[in-house]
């Protein structure tokens, strides 16, 4: 099945409904089928083997996505936040393609051997002037979706999401056409996130009517769920921290919104503690997936976070973790050595399910059973819960031992002087590699009462050998924290 | 065989359905006993078979356990749902919260 008859079949059922809705712009089911319609139809006879996009939310993201699917070329949404010479790189790795970009996005791509740009501007007048009756779909292919991994190690990978897997999400996680009539989501998240690709499918398919927020900005966030009366969002958690310290300054609420998710990262305590408070009638959940799972594979939902809300020690404790496997996907533990780890049991986490890729242009990394390493660590506790603990690339080889950064965050956040930790490895002669973390303070705190807190929750080895205090932690803006940034600081001045 | 996106409609009631899910087997979709055609082409009104008449919903699927076959019910009818003479059954699924 391919993700083009989602909207098919919303546009029939329900053509008046409003798909797409924000500042940019708003289109109907029809509209939006009709456009998209006439964007493949301009298609007719190109030589093109890809779609990229390189703009901020706006109708042309649905317009050019639906429009790419129907006449089978791969879509592929890029980052505009790259500097110049890593977009083109990108840019020409989908050459011979057709780009379309924003008006003032247009020239950063120019020049580069069999890419073609399409403006936003041009896209409106082609799609004015092709009769959609004209259509024929090109060869079929069943990639409806390139997404450049954001590459933090190395390269960008290019992550392969079929049509199968992507419908296959939506069919297992929404149903067809069950959103009420005044139901909105906010897509806040950058197009090329894979966040912003799967919320469209399943609002599309559920009919939940989309606003688009072009750039994230926390007082721009809350102005469009006032604004446009948005009852459903999903947020990374930086982005929660900062639009919660705008509603305690200014008072504002939100008296729409009834469901917000958050995933992306790990979520502080002290933050979503500060959200369930904050807003007391939402439904939260914790949403973990990867761009090559197509979006969420594990979900905490509302019943959970209400209970943590209520004081139960049991459910605060399960803040910390991503919840059980949504329907269709299987997980796993498994230790180096491959064998399946039990509960409690810390290793790498596999999953399976047919809305899992794991492929990337070139290379396969599904195994012969179907089982796709997610290279992130975690272990499930006696009720089936997930817990997530950052990446298996991460993890610090100190004397020997196996360290992960994420045991020592987690230690170093409970204590009530910490805003924010990140801890990494750094070479080392006598170790090899030694444990240095960085810390946000929010009262008066010294490093060695910080490691001595470390010792006494955790044990000697685990004990940061350096903290550094920070105003901040560099996170990218989707929220991934960026270790790259912290380790190339710590080789320079050590 | 037919096919993945494959849109049918019911020839006794208003029912339209889209195949999402192929069985392992070949076969026809039926709706109130009547076999359903494809949903561009004419085709003579009948009357609904009795015993036939359980109806399906739309936004619901329907699963047989033999062939996996599954199909989604994009406009409600009066008529029961088959592959091949078997009763496709009602997919039950639990209301997951958005996620994304």
């Amino acid at each position: 099945m391919r993700t083009t008859l989602l909207l098919e079949l919303m546009a029939d059922s329900q053509p008046d409904r409003v798909a797409i809705d924000g500042a940019n712009g708003s289109l109907t089911y029809r509209e939006l089928h009709a456009r998209a319609a006439s964007f493949a139809a301009s298609l007719n006879g190109t030589t093109a083997r890809a779609i990229g996009f390189l703009g901020v939310n706006s109708p042309a993201l649905p317009v050019s996505l639906f429009g790419a699917a129907l006449a089978g070329l791969p879509f592929s949404p890029l980052n505009y936040r790259l500097p110049d010479e890593n977009l083109r790189r990108l840019a020409e790795r989908l050459a011979p393609a057709i780009i379309v970009a924003d008006d003032g996005l247009a020239h950063r791509i120019e020049g580069i051997p069999g890419v073609e740009i399409l403006t936003r501007g041009t896209l409106t007048n082609l799609i004015a002037t092709s009769a959609p009756s004209d259509f024929e779909p090109a060869e079929e292919s069943d990639i409806a979706i390139l997404l450049f991994t954001s590459g933090t190690s190395g390269e960008p990978k290019a992550a392969i999401l079929r049509h199968e897997n992507l419908t296959s999400y939506v069919l297992e996680t929404v149903d067809f056409m069950a959103a009420q009539e005044d139901e909105a989501a906010l897509v806040s998240v950058p197009p090329y996130h894979i966040a912003a690709v799967s919320s469209l499918l399943t609002s599309v398919y559920n009919g939940r009517r989309i606003v688009q927020l072009e750039n994230f900005q926390p007082e721009a966030w809350i102005e469009s769920v006032r604004r446009y009366a948005v009852t459903h969002a999903m947020v990374v958690p930086t982005m929660l921290n900062r639009i919660l310290d705008i509603m305690a300054q200014t008072g504002q609420r939100l008296p729409s919104l009834r469901a917000l998710a958050y995933g992306g990262g790990r979520m502080p305590l002290l933050v979503i503690s500060r959200a369930l408070k904050l807003m007391p009638y939402v439904a939260f959940t914790n949403a973990y997936g990867l761009t090559e799972t197509s979006s969420t594979i594990s979900i905490l939902g509302p019943d959970d976070h209400s209970a943590a809300r209520n004081g139960d020690e049991k459910a605060i404790a399960r803040l910390s973790s991503v919840g059980q496997p949504v329907p269709g996907v299987e997980i796993e533990i498994r230790a180096t050595d491959d064998t399946v780890l039990g509960t409690n049991q810390r290793g790498e986490i596999y999953v399976r399910g047919t809305q899992v890729s794991g492929e990337y242009v070139g290379r396969k990394t599904i195994d012969d059973k179907g089982w796709f390493p997610t290279r992130d660590l975690g272990w499930f506790d006696c009720d089936g819960y997930l817990f997530v603990d950052g990446r298996l690339d991460d993890v610090i080889v100190r004397g020997g031992e196996n360290i992960s950064p994420g045991e020592i965050e987690e230690v170093l956040l409970a204590h009530n002087a910490v805003r924010d930790a990140a801890v990494i490895g750094a070479p080392c002669e006598e170790w090899g590699e030694e444990i240095i973390a960085f810390v946000v303070a929010q009262s008066n705190v010294s490093e060695e009462e910080l490691r001595e807190w470390v010792r006494t929750k955790l044990r000697s080895t685990k004990m940061p050998e350096h903290i550094h205090f920070r105003d901040e932690l560099p996170y990218n803006e989707t929220g991934k924290l960026l270790r790259r940034l912290l380790r190339d600081e710590v080789t320079e001045t050590g | 065989m037919i096919k993945p996106g494959s849109r049918w409609k019911s020839r006794v009631c208003e029912a339209e359905v889209v195949l999402v899910r192929p069985g392992k087997n070949d076969g026809q979709l039926q709706c109130g006993g009547f076999d359903m055609v494809p949903i561009a082409e004419d085709a003579e009104a009948m009357e609904i078979e009795a015993g036939m008449d359980a109806g399906c919903m739309a936004g619901k699927r329907y699963r047989s356990e033999k062939s996996g076959i599954e199909i989604l019910c994009t406009k409600s009818g009066r008529g029961s749902l088959c592959f091949e003479g078997e009763i496709l059954a009602l997919v039950e699924t639990k209301k997951l919260p958005s996620s994304d």
